[in-house]
């Protein structure tokens, strides 16, 4: 077996080189003095004014604000009808119309950007005409359209940890004396939880990210961090965008790790747990 | 035979019916009208003053009449104009070679994850996915800087070497092959690795035992079984990749462009809107099989992990 | 295992003509039973034969397509599984992964809304009772399998219902600890008094918990009565074959008296002598049942048994410690399965294709006609 080991490592070295060496070369870059940035500057390199000139930029600080804003409540947003659709699909049994849910919550995974993007701007065009609101586009149609498009990764997600429950769960609670109401906030919310949370950081970073329907609902004023640097790099190479980036990586990068580190220990704890009680007299 | 309690329960009605209403009105009013809407823009007329076209059905008081324009001819400058339908063409042969390339890229990959150690995996995993938490929009950046004249690509070489001028790299179709590869890997990796892990390895153990080699017993056994990995992570990628806007934008060429960037510039460049939204829907058309095809996958795989 | 005496004046549970439906196929084909108080009641069968469909209406997760059911007199139609006088223990256990052992057994008594104070000695009693007292604040994964039953067993049993459930028992524990758990289930539903309902495919569980057993088939109650009922006297080739293993012959009727019915089996060679009558038309075609147990194999031929006794010859030998199975060949060339305890030293014992003399009692054999 020593040889697929080594197959398999190569594959692996060769993919995660592949995949780590673009992020490692605009975070190396960012240091560079030079406005050309992948020209290094070797005399004045390294250094670290474009990053305080990030500081500087209000317009970028005041984009990434805004940014913020809209994927915090988006992802809220997304997270709560996400988890209702997603509950409603695994566990609600046929009903009229439930393909047609189904089918609502799945395109948006692989429809292109840019018809969503249209498809939202036309209707709140369409709305404004008719009723006056939604009163130009700004924050708030961006955040309604955000919640549209990842509201259905939250449905993915919960569906998946739904289907993986062990339905005697809410039976025996049932069965125990609790209405449904209760078997849901006592026994399904707390076991589905996980899954709520990742669905909440899966939207959050959808949103975050998001360019092309962003730039197709907003309004003037309304600019989302995304779009600034869209708009800059469209010209080309730019050093601060490099600063910017080594930031978000390394912001990304704590945090994948410290989850991954914590999820790992309480796996560990729990292994540990399960052992014990298996050597237990019965 | 089992359903779930929630559906036998009948004295649940009221509450069941506001849990089903809420997300399904939202989607209703923000997801599927709008692309009625669309639909419905696609035949009017443009129009220059706000709102950019002319409402289909109008009540006209002077002559007292209903007139109802419908204008079928935007659906003939798709067909006529051979920009458009070069440009479809286009955007689909980039998405079905990037495809292609993220598969023969991906699949290994996938592969050699599925047959880790288990506690490496997740080591794994983690690497995978963690470029895909960072700014889709950035990673592309990235590659700008190593794809141009003066980047890091073409300086390396030089340096080396290898090559007398500056390769040109970017604002070319395999920029543009590379920016897609790059963005939706772990989207190829993941279907294919949630299938490749539940392989039941005796399977091939079996298969060498009765005399086939480990090629063989790759091709006759492993390939067949992640079939639906292969769909489902292709789907992923294809069909947001037809529609691609960033990307092309940031690393494609100038001189032929992709129907994300062609439909854009219709919309906010000529303002065109009925144009515009009868392209949206001849790319909504030409992507509804696969569209479809890849619910279908979803829904098994749901079952499928359903006890 | 001692006949316990049930009351069977007190009809607990009364099963009336239910149906199941789901689309085309038939779970539950017009099943009627009654359950008496305090006593507990095995559904048996294999899988596919509509027990635990049947189990589940009882809770309220399914709805009968027809008949009616009534527990302690009232009709259960149209009230939910959390208004009825019922608990269940899931074959799984299910128990709350996020709850500690206090808090599973707890949540029923919750629900109910029964005082706090009362709650903990109720919980506290059943605990101690289930001998759980020591993991009241362990979570279900930092108990072993039999821990987790007992925890499903007390969360089930503190609401003191009228009737307990309980879908496959003892399937997920292995053989000794099953045995011991066996033991165990009784004395507790004798301590407290509750109805037992017992789905199980297992027929040592059923034979060895229940005071009464219901065979059943293809959604349909085959046969009901006591462990030895069942097993003594089988109404049908399948309920006789399905319990323990069991000799079966084809044959004819051919006398057909009040005391005795003498019945031609062409397989034996001989005719099989009855001692008591049964109810057939004459001349019918019926099985004649004879267990392996009730079959005396030995080198010379008995006394006096010229009917119910033929010769073969001993093809395989199962040495199972306590007793052996043994496969005779009769001269039609049919296999008889024969088993006896191990009583003679090892150098005595009968062995391969040795010839042999099979006998039994003229009031061994079960006549079956269906």
């Amino acid at each position: 077996m020593n040889d697929r080991g080594l197959f398999r490592k190569s594959i692996l070295g060769l993919g995660l080189a592949f995949l780590y060496i673009p992020i490692l070369s605009m975070m190396f870059f960012s240091l560079n003095n030079s406005r050309l940035v992948t020209v290094w500057d070797a005399e004045n390199s390294p250094t670290l004014r474009w990053y305080v000139r990030l500081f500087e930029n209000e317009q970028l600080l005041g984009a990434a604000w805004i940014s913020i804003k809209i994927a915090a409540l988006s992802a809220s947003g997304a997270a709560i009808l996400g988890t209702l659709a997603g509950l409603v699909l695994t566990r609600f049994g046929p009903f009229r119309g439930r393909a047609l849910l189904s089918a609502m919550t799945t395109a948006p995974l692989v429809m292109p950007e840019v018809i969503m993007g249209i498809a939202m701007l036309l209707l709140f065009v369409a709305l404004e005409q008719m009723i006056g609101w939604p009163e130009g586009r700004g924050l708030l149609t961006i955040t309604i359209a955000h919640v549209t498009f990842t509201m259905a990764y939250v449905t993915v997600v919960v569906q998946s940890r739904l289907a993986g429950f062990d339905d005697a769960l809410e039976e025996a609670a049932l069965d125990l004396g609790a209405k449904p109401v209760t078997v849901f906030f006592k026994i399904t919310l707390p076991l589905i939880m996980p899954a709520i949370v990742s669905g909440w950081m899966l939207a959050f970073t959808l949103s975050w990210d998001d360019v092309v329907i962003s730039q197709f609902v907003s309004g003037p004023g309304s600019s989302t961090l995304p779009m600034e640097i869209f708009s800059r790099v469209r010209r080309g190479v730019s050093p601060d965008i490099n600063a910017l980036a080594t930031i978000m990586v390394l912001i990304v990068a704590t945090g994948v790790v410290a989850s991954t580190i914590w999820m790992k220990r309480q796996e560990r704890k729990r292994a540990l747990e399960e052992q014990m009680a298996r050597s237990d007299t019965p | 035979m089992r359903r779930s309690f929630l559906s036998t329960v009948k004295s649940w009605s009221q509450p069941r019916n506001l849990v089903i209403g809420v997300p399904y009105l939202w989607l209703l009013a923000f997801f599927a009208i709008p692309f009625v809407i669309v639909l419905k823009i696609s035949f009017s007329w443009m129009q220059p003053i706000q709102p950019g076209y002319a409402p289909l059905i109008e009540w006209v008081e002077e002559t007292r009449r209903l007139v109802v324009s419908f204008n079928f001819d935007n659906y003939q400058v798709l067909i006529r104009e051979s920009l458009y339908v070069d440009t479809f063409l286009y955007s689909a042969k980039v998405a079905a070679v990037s495809t292609f390339w993220c598969l023969l890229i991906g699949y290994p990959m996938a592969y050699a994850i599925a047959r880790s150690k288990p506690s490496t995996r997740n080591l794994l995993l983690m690497l995978i996915i963690l470029p895909f938490w960072t700014s889709f929009l950035l990673r592309v950046y990235a590659w700008v800087g190593l794809l141009k004249t003066n980047g890091v690509i073409n300086n390396t070489l030089l340096a080396m070497g290898l090559i007398d001028e500056p390769l040109t790299l970017l604002y070319t179709d395999f920029a543009v092959y590379v920016g897609i590869v790059y963005s939706y890997l772990p989207f190829m990796i993941l279907p294919l690795y949630s299938n490749l892990e539940k392989h039941d390895l005796t399977l091939l153990e079996a298969a060498a035992d009765l005399g086939a080699g480990p090629f063989k017993a790759f091709f006759k056994v492993t390939l067949p079984l992640s079939m639906p990995g292969i769909v489902a992570g292709c789907l992923l990628v294809f069909i947001p990749a037809v529609g691609e806007f960033v990307i092309p934008s940031l690393l494609g060429r100038t001189d032929q462009l992709m129907i994300g960037t062609v439909l854009s510039a219709q919309f906010f460049g000529a303002r065109n809107w009925p144009v515009a939204s009868a392209v949206a829907i001849g790319l909504l058309l030409v992507l509804l099989l696969p569209i479809l095809l890849f619910q279908r996958y979803q829904q098994r795989e749901l079952e499928a992990s359903r006890r | 295992m001692a006949e316990r005496v049930v009351d069977r004046h007190n009809e607990y549970l009364r099963i009336e003509g239910v149906s199941k439906r789901f689309g085309d196929f038939v779970a539950v084909d017009n099943v009627s039973l009654s359950i008496y108080k305090g006593e507990i009641f095995c559904l048996l069968g294999g899988s596919g034969c509509g027990k635990t469909t049947l189990l589940r209406m009882l809770a309220g997760f399914e709805t009968p397509t027809s008949g009616r059911i009534l527990i302690d007199g009232q009709d259960m139609a149209g009230i939910p599984p959390y208004e009825r006088p019922v608990n269940m223990m899931f074959q799984s256990y299910a128990l709350f992964p996020h709850m500690t052992v206090t808090q599973n057994v707890a949540f029923g008594l919750e629900q109910e809304g029964v005082d706090k104070h009362e709650i903990r000695r109720r919980v506290d009693d059943m605990l101690s009772i289930v001998k759980l007292g020591d993991f009241a604040k362990r979570k279900p994964h930092q108990l072993s399998g039999g821990q987790r039953q007992r925890v499903a067993l007390a969360r089930a049993l503190v609401k003191k219902p009228k009737l307990l459930l309980l879908d496959e028992p003892l399937g997920a524990l292995d053989k000794k600890l099953r045995e011991h758990t066996q033991f165990e289930l009784i004395n507790l539903q004798e301590q407290l008094g509750v109805t037992f309902v017992v789905v199980t495919h297992d027929q040592e569980e059923a034979m060895t918990l229940a005071s009464r057993i219901g065979v059943m088939n293809k959604g349909q109650i085959v046969q009901v009565g006591t462990p030895t009922d069942i097993y003594e006297f089988p109404n049908s080739r399948f309920v006789a074959d399905f319990i323990g293993s069991v000799n079966m012959f084809e044959g004819k009727l051919i006398e057909d008296e009040p005391a005795y019915v003498r019945i031609g089996c062409p397989e034996l060679e001989t005719s099989v002598f009855v001692s008591h009558g049964i109810s057939a038309p004459p001349d019918a075609q019926v099985t004649v049942a004879i267990r392996p147990e009730k079959i005396e194999m030995s080198r010379t031929a008995p006394a006096s048994r010229d009917e119910n006794h033929v010769t073969g010859v001993v093809k395989e030998i199962a040495y199972m410690g306590d007793l052996s199975i043994y496969l005779v060949r009769l001269p039609s060339g049919r296999l008889v399965r024969v088993t006896m305890p191990n009583v003679e030293r090892h150098d005595e014992r009968i062995v391969w294709d040795e010839t042999v003399h099979l006998s039994w009692h003229p009031s061994s054999p079960v006549v079956l006609i269906q």
